[in-house]
């Protein structure tokens, strides 16, 4: 069976992307992704935030002696990288490692940084790059064109930057989705990464003060990106990857057929290990067979809202008729 | 040409601005293939190079990596180096003081078997009536009959240049060779000197004696044996053999600095002259002090002064003709000066020295004399004590005098034998053309890191030549650092502090008010001050003092508000590139463009290695200085009333008014030799004299919000926030502002409580904020303790601090002593110890003040714990309202085990001895219910030792009219009859390496002794060296490349004496467990052992939130608790009980929170994460071991029947 697709213009033996996160921090790990069946790999992303913070913490927990003259200094001087070089060499590594794409993914918080950092991803061998554009609207005066005027400044700058392929992974947060697709497509943005998720804050009602956990996502969490990958699939011209709540071949197999041109998992890789990604081949590669498509590329985007026999579940009247259901 | 002579003819020198240190391990590292090392102040630094070259991959000049290895001790490290040696590798080691006392045996057996290698040595005081860590030469002096060469650097070009005429002529003699040069002034003063490269290594170093080296070592394939054992028929002939070694040795060191200035230009040899060639007075001596005296009597020649100075470069094997030789025909007196004491010697060393080859070859016609020369003997500097060109001027016009003063010591003013020479200091030898500044900062601001850089920019940009030296504090918290830079056309020989700045900075506003700084400026120099106040308002806030001297001196008044240039900037509290910038742009030592642009170079240099971020902001910080920099129009006359305070209160008692506020106030080297205790002997109670003012910020106490749970008293570093129970009639007219409420407590109900801070002691590092649990309901990001501006209530918490120690303390017997709580009730007789801020063993030191203080002996081990206890001005170990408290005293690095098993041999031995004679003594025994008592009591708790006190008190009463010898020494005894508590208390390099062979036969001999191990998992004290407490992965100092086995596991080793109490606390993760072992350990008849998981600074931690590292430490499983109760085991009960649970936390979420592991990932990444998993498996197995230990049933089998 043929499970090929194309993503951002590169050629995937197969749709399953390992998203960004810290299961693609090192070559070993991703080495083990590929033997598995991964169809492409997203690196864990490039913080520049991080960088930052931790030039803060070496600097202040480094740079408080000199005051006693039996201890100048509490720590070895040894040569550090703190700064991209790490995450290049990574990308530089594991291009030489693997033979599925590598796709770098990076997130900055200075302007010049964006498209710094890309270049040298770039130069390191990436096969394309993903950009994790996040911003928390936390400002009350700042409105939602100017925040979408952010995102795609940025877009417009990397994409200036760099020649290879370029995807953008959007957060739901979104007031008119399609539109922000459509704009980040127009400044020749390959393709969109659907849905980014997010940790949330918790309240610890013991200690008083707001907590921060890691919650791996739902089967059920898939149905978001489905959702608006099939109202956009033909009507924005751009690559689409499904993201969260990916946890088997099915779930992959509706993404796809949703519109997407890959599907990205990674909570379920967490639970279930690498190997997971050949059980949900196999799965996915069993219900072509017993639907008797010929290769996966035929069933993509069948169920979009253009093609699906019921367009308008996609929309709100849906949302009313589930409401009077229950009622 | 040859290659030799290309060598010579093609030689580019290279121009570098370092240390001493840095320049020896330049040389060290690249001539040798293993270095064994172990961390001393001031020498640990030459190691710490040497171990980071290595783990950089650095090579030696043969092409390979040196072993750089850390031993236990330095017997050990002298232990492997003969091994090595012996093995046939070239091989060295850096020490100093009680470390190279500690190698003296290995010393004499290296070069009893001729054996070439080197030591560095920056020379160093030995502890006597004091430690000290600064330079003299009584260490080097200690071993003079080792047999070993002693070759002397006086300046950092000499120190590398000598390091490498020692690693030279230790193969061309077959002698092992000792270089040495001062501590401090030339380990750490920082020059610009010429490196030899590692061809100029090669041309000196001669292959075919390294062969030879090779050859004479221990191989299987030419066996032989060393180290036999002789009888008294052949052991001195065999002594003798090496005669011909030692006699060829000067003239083969000569060869070799001949060979050294064909390469150099640099001619050494083995005594130099300098000065008149018609001298009639000389002064002769080694060192950096010789490099003043250069100085000195280049001044005094160029006024027809006939004077000279002989420097002695080889000090053993001593040639008595070269030193001869050295002297001009001319010479009539010589004053010989020693910087070491040889008490009840005839004189000191080299005096003896000099005086014996005068005296020898005169007495053969060998010397160039025409009358037998006068030669006197002196002391100077001990102890880094400064010597100053004014100082050698006086004792070469004492040799002017008919009889000139013999055995004389100048620098102090001994006024018990009136031995001192007096001295002008007003004659100084400064030149004009000379930029001298001093620079007033604070440790945490980073003043001298800039400084450095400064130098460097000057000493590796300009043709000019700098010097820098930089002087620290004895505090750890708080510390001023003073910073003593000179810029000069010509090498700068001025091996003293500068005293005539024309430069005075001071980037503190506070110290205004506690230093006289500007008594070092000169008439017009110019002074440039850190002011949060601008150049319109600055002149009338400062102090009457400072005023007056600006005016008198007509200096040039500059002011910059560096710290809002900082915060602007995101630089925090770091103003160094802002204070520098000013100093370039005021002094115009290079033009401004030129200076910025090399200071962003320097910071480039500085803060690359941590990110463009960092870089970026200082460098922002740069740009932003100029438009802040201001010069002040200074007023004509004075306007200020404020006074500068006295160092200590009027209050306080006579020693500390005359002594210990004079140091305090920085003015020590003025107190004469009557001044002090004889034999090291000094009252407690003192720290809380020194009031330090050094927290912006404090604690404020909310009363309606506390819990009174006594956390925050817990874990205060410096017993600055305290706990009180009161009655409320002890209430009598309370300070308005004084806060108390109602203690919350059925047992002591109707009692007041009250928390109070010492905010003049604070050290303002927030732990107690950080710690406590009791929020405000309503806003919980508000806590019964926030911090607050301690300036505007500085007078009225000190008023409330006052009247807080004035109410009375609660009975002990009342509190229950094993809470958290209870514990905090107690007196604290710890307090304001020179700690860091927020210092993670200070807060255990201070528990067991509160729960055994007043009957305990502590031995304190050298390190951390020694020198916050120990180090002068002040003492924070201090009594209660009875006068008692802990009495302590430490010994030596190596033995604190053994010296406190000592405590408890002679305190069992009185105890006894007062029990014999309790119950045979007629005017005791005629009390028989008394008698009864004392010797029946068991002492289990605080009311039963009350209660044997007063039982001792009655009985002296009894005896004190007695008059048979029996009563009377009953009476010198019978304190003992109340339970003493033994504490041996150290860090984890004196436990877990240099005291391990002790420690180890101290738990094993059974006696009722505590131990208490402050773990920081590193040397702390000398800078975060590794230690076998090190875990696995972390950087330290000596594990530059990560930690690569795991940490030695002392709880277990321990454990398995079986009748060892044994505890594992760590005060953050669970303080309630911790007051419990501390209770337990001491009230187990036998043994115990409390290893505390104490934060440190050396962790790379905020030290504010240091209790949730302990806490994630014993959540990940890497420091479990436990405590293992031999007393159970008695019981048929497992003695082992955890304390904590199974690891709940990964060992990255602990790690990771510290640079000490972080470090590593930016790094050796790869090596960081196999650590990391290594480390990770290490707890959870350990975690299981000790699980399946504290569940195995102690019931024992049926005993196998008897056949």
């Amino acid at each position: 069976m043929d499970l090929s697709t194309t993503y951002l213009g590169l050629k995937l033996r197969n749709p399953l992307v390992v998203s960004s996160s810290s299961l693609c921090d090192s070559v070993d790990k991703l080495k083990a992704l590929e033997e598995a069946g991964a169809g492409a790999v997203v690196l864990k992303s490039l913080f520049e935030e991080q960088i930052i913070l931790e030039g803060e913490q070496m600097d202040a927990t480094t740079s408080t002696a000199e005051s006693f003259p039996e201890a100048t200094s509490y720590f070895a001087d040894i040569p550090m990288e703190i700064g991209p070089q790490q995450y290049v060499a990574l990308v530089s590594k594991a291009k030489k490692a693997l033979g599925i794409p590598v796709i770098a993914s990076l997130n900055c918080v200075t302007a010049k940084n964006w498209a710094k950092y890309a270049r040298q991803i770039e130069s390191a061998g990436a096969d394309a790059l993903e950009l994790n554009v996040y911003f928390l609207p936390t400002d009350p005066s700042r409105t939602s064109a100017q925040i979408e005027g952010t995102y795609l400044q940025i877009v417009e700058q990397v994409r200036k930057t760099v020649d290879i392929p370029v995807a953008v992974k959007l957060s739901p947060f979104f007031t008119a989705i399609p539109h922000m697709v459509s704009e980040i497509s127009k400044r020749g943005v390959n393709g969109v990464v659907l849905f980014n998720r997010f940790y949330q804050p918790n309240l610890d009602l013991e200690e008083m003060k707001a907590s921060s956990q890691l919650h791996l996502s739902r089967p059920e969490d898939c149905l978001l990106p489905m959702r608006w990958i099939a109202l956009m699939y033909g009507r924005v011209k751009i690559d689409f990857a499904a993201t969260t709540g990916i946890h088997d071949g099915k779930s992959a197999l509706k993404v796809l057929m949703a519109g997407a041109n890959v599907a990205q998992v990674c909570s379920v890789l967490f639970k279930h290990k690498a190997q997971h990604l050949s059980v949900m081949l196999r799965d996915m590669e069993a219900w072509l067979k017993e639907k008797e498509y010929a290769s996966l590329s035929d069933i993509r985007g069948v169920l979009s809202q253009k093609t699906c026999p019921d367009p308008e579940a996609f929309e709100r009247a849906q949302y009313i008729k589930i409401i009077v259901g229950h009622d | 040409m040859s290659s030799v002579d290309s060598a010579v003819k093609d030689r580019r020198p290279t121009l570098v601005t370092i240390d001493g240190n840095t320049a020896v391990a330049h040389v060290a590292h690249a001539c040798s293939e293993v270095i064994a090392i172990y961390p001393i102040t001031p020498s640990s630094v030459m190691g710490e190079i040497s171990d980071e070259k290595s783990a950089r991959g650095e090579k030696n000049i043969y092409g390979t990596i040196p072993f750089v290895c850390e031993m236990q001790s330095e017997g050990g490290a002298s232990g492997a180096v003969h091994g090595s040696l012996q093995a046939g590798a070239l091989t060295t080691t850096f020490t100093c003081s009680q470390g190279l006392l500690l190698m003296i045996p290995n010393m004499f057996k290296i070069a009893g078997e001729l054996t070439s290698a080197v030591f560095h040595v920056s020379a160093r005081a030995v502890a006597t009536h004091a430690l000290s860590i600064f330079g003299d030469h009584s260490d080097v002096m200690a071993t003079r009959t080792t047999g070993w060469a002693h070759l002397v650097s006086g300046s950092i070009q000499e120190v590398m240049d000598m390091s490498m005429i020692a690693h030279t002529a230790t193969l061309e003699t077959r002698l092992p060779f000792l270089h040495y040069f001062d501590g401090f002034r030339s380990s750490h003063e920082v020059q610009k000197i010429e490196e030899l490269s590692f061809d100029d290594m090669r041309y000196m170093l001669n292959e075919d004696l390294i062969a030879a080296h090779r050859a004479r070592a221990l191989s299987p394939d030419h066996p032989v044996m060393r180290g036999s054992a002789q009888n008294p028929d052949v052991f001195w002939q065999g002594r003798e053999t090496c005669n011909p070694y030692y006699i060829a040795c000067p003239d083969k060191v000569q060869k070799t600095m001949d060979k050294f200035a064909k390469l150099t230009g640099r001619q050494y040899h083995l005594f130099d002259y300098v000065g008149a060639p018609d001298a009639e007075r000389v002064v002769i001596m080694m060192g950096s002090g010789a490099e003043c005296a250069h100085e000195a009597v280049e001044a005094l020649v160029a006024k027809g002064e006939k004077v000279g100075l002989v420097k002695v470069r080889l000090y053993r094997p001593f040639s008595v003709q070269d030193c001869v030789n050295a002297f001009p025909a001319t010479v009539k007196a010589i004053a010989v000066l020693d910087r070491t004491k040889e008490p009840g010697g005839a004189a000191d060393p080299l005096y003896c020295d000099v005086q014996t080859a005068i005296a020898e070859l005169f007495a053969d016609g060998k010397t160039p004399f025409k009358a037998m020369p006068r030669v006197v003997g002196g002391r100077y500097g001990m102890g880094s004590k400064e010597f100053s060109p004014a100082q050698v001027r006086a004792v070469l016009d004492n040799l002017k005098k008919p009889q000139p003063r013999n055995h004389f010591v100048v620098g102090i003013v001994e006024d018990v034998t009136h031995s001192s020479l007096e001295y002008d200091d007003s004659w100084s030898t400064e030149q004009d053309d000379v930029v001298r500044g001093i620079f007033y900062g604070l440790g945490s601001d980073g003043t001298v890191g800039a400084n450095k850089n400064s130098i460097k920019i000057i000493g590796e940009e300009t043709d000019g030549y700098a010097q820098g030296y930089f002087v620290y504090d004895s505090k750890k918290a708080g510390s001023m650092t003073v910073s003593h830079l000179r810029f000069g056309p010509r090498p700068i020989r001025s091996t003293y502090l500068i005293t005539r700045a024309n430069f005075v900075g001071c980037h503190q506003f506070f110290f205004l008010e506690k230093f006289d700084m500007l008594k070092q400026a000169v008439d017009g120099a110019t002074f440039l001050l850190n002011s949060q106040y601008g150049p319109d308002e600055v002149w009338d806030k400062m102090p009457k003092l400072v005023q007056q001297r600006i005016l008198e001196k007509k200096l040039k008044f500059y002011c910059i508000d560096a710290y809002k240039v900082a915060k602007a900037t995101g630089m925090g509290g770091r103003i160094n590139s802002i204070m520098q910038t000013c100093f370039f742009a005021i002094s115009g030592i290079l033009p401004r463009e030129e200076a910025i642009a090399k200071i962003k170079v320097a910071i480039k240099k500085t803060y690359g290695s941590k990110g463009d971020a960092i870089v970026e902001k200082n460098w922002k910080s740069v740009d932003q200085t100029l438009e802040n920099l201001h010069e002040v129009k200074v007023p004509g006359k004075i306007s200020s009333l404020i006074e500068m305070p006295p160092a200590v209160s009027d209050k306080a008692p006579k020693f500390v008014k005359e002594v210990t506020g004079v140091m305090v106030a920085g003015l020590g080297d003025s107190l004469p030799v009557s001044k002090f205790p004889v034999d090291g002997t000094y009252p407690l109670s003192t720290a809380r004299w020194e009031k330090r003012n050094i927290a912006l910020e404090i604690p404020y106490w909310d009363k309606d919000i506390c819990i009174q749970c006594g956390k925050c008293a817990m874990v205060c570093p410096h017993a600055a926030i305290r706990t009180k129970v009161f009655p409320p009639d002890a209430l009598k007219d309370p300070p308005k502002t004084f806060q108390y409420m109602d203690f919350k407590d059925r047992e002591l109900a109707g009692m007041k409580y009250s928390i109070q801070v010492f905010a003049e002691d604070c050290t303002g590092c927030e732990a107690c904020v950080f710690i406590c649990p009791a929020k405000d309901k309503k806003n919980p990001s508000r806590k019964s303790l926030n911090m607050g501006d301690q300036i505007s209530v500085r007078m009225q918490e000190r008023e409330n601090a006052e009247y807080f120690l004035k109410l009375p303390d609660v009975d002990r017997d009342k509190v229950k002593q094993d809470t958290v709580k209870g514990s905090q009730l107690l007196v604290p007789l710890f307090e304001f110890s020179g700690a860091c801020a927020g210092c993670g063993e200070t807060p255990y030191y201070k528990l067991l003040t509160q729960l055994f203080g007043d009957r305990a002996l502590i031995s304190n081990a050298t390190g951390c714990s020694s020198i916050y206890t120990g180090n002068l001005p002040t003492t924070p170990l201090c009594t209660n309202n009875e006068g008692r408290g802990p009495s302590w005293s430490n010994s030596l690095f190596e033995d604190n085990a053994e010296f406190g098993f000592g405590f408890r041999l002679a305190v069992d031995k009185f105890d006894e001895q007062a029990r014999e004679l309790v119950a045979r003594v007629p005017v005791a025994t005629s009390h028989p219910q008394l008698v009864e008592a004392i010797l029946g009591a068991k002492q289990v708790g605080e009311p039963e030792i009350f209660a044997q006190r007063a039982r001792v008190a009655e009985l002296k009463k009894v005896l004190a009219s007695a008059t048979d010898l029996e009563s009377k020494r009953l009476l010198t005894l019978a304190d003992y009859l109340v339970k003493k508590s033994v504490w041996i208390v150290g860090g984890d390099g004196w436990a877990y390496d240099i005291g391990y062979g002790g420690l180890d036969h101290v738990l094993a001999a059974g006696r009722n002794v505590n131990l208490l191990v402050l773990d920081t998992e590193v040397y702390s004290n000398t800078g975060g060296q590794m230690s076998k407490s090190t875990p696995l992965g972390a950087v330290a100092k000596f594990a530059a490349g990560g930690k690569p086995i795991k940490k030695k596991d002392m709880g277990l080793i321990a454990m398995s004496y079986g009748y060892v109490y044994v505890a594992t606390v760590a005060m953050g993760a669970n303080d309630l467990q911790t007051v419990k072992a501390f209770i337990e350990a001491e009230a187990y008849d036998g043994p115990s052992i409390i290893l505390a998981y104490s934060t440190c600074i050396a962790h790379g931690i905020d030290m504010k939130s240091g209790m949730d590292n302990q806490k994630r430490a014993v959540e990940c499983g890497h420091w479990p608790l436990y405590r293992y109760n031999p007393a159970l085991a008695a019981e048929g009960k497992n003695p082992l009980k955890l304390d904590s649970k199974a690891p709940k936390i990964s060992y990255e979420a602990y790690a990771y929170q510290e640079t000490r592991f972080k470090m590593l990932t930016k790094s050796k990444p790869e090596q960081a994460a196999k650590f990391l998993q290594q480390a990770s498996e290490n707890a959870l197995a350990k975690w299981k071991y000790l699980e399946q230990l504290a569940g195995m049933s102690y019931e024992l089998p049926a005993a196998p029947k008897t056949e």
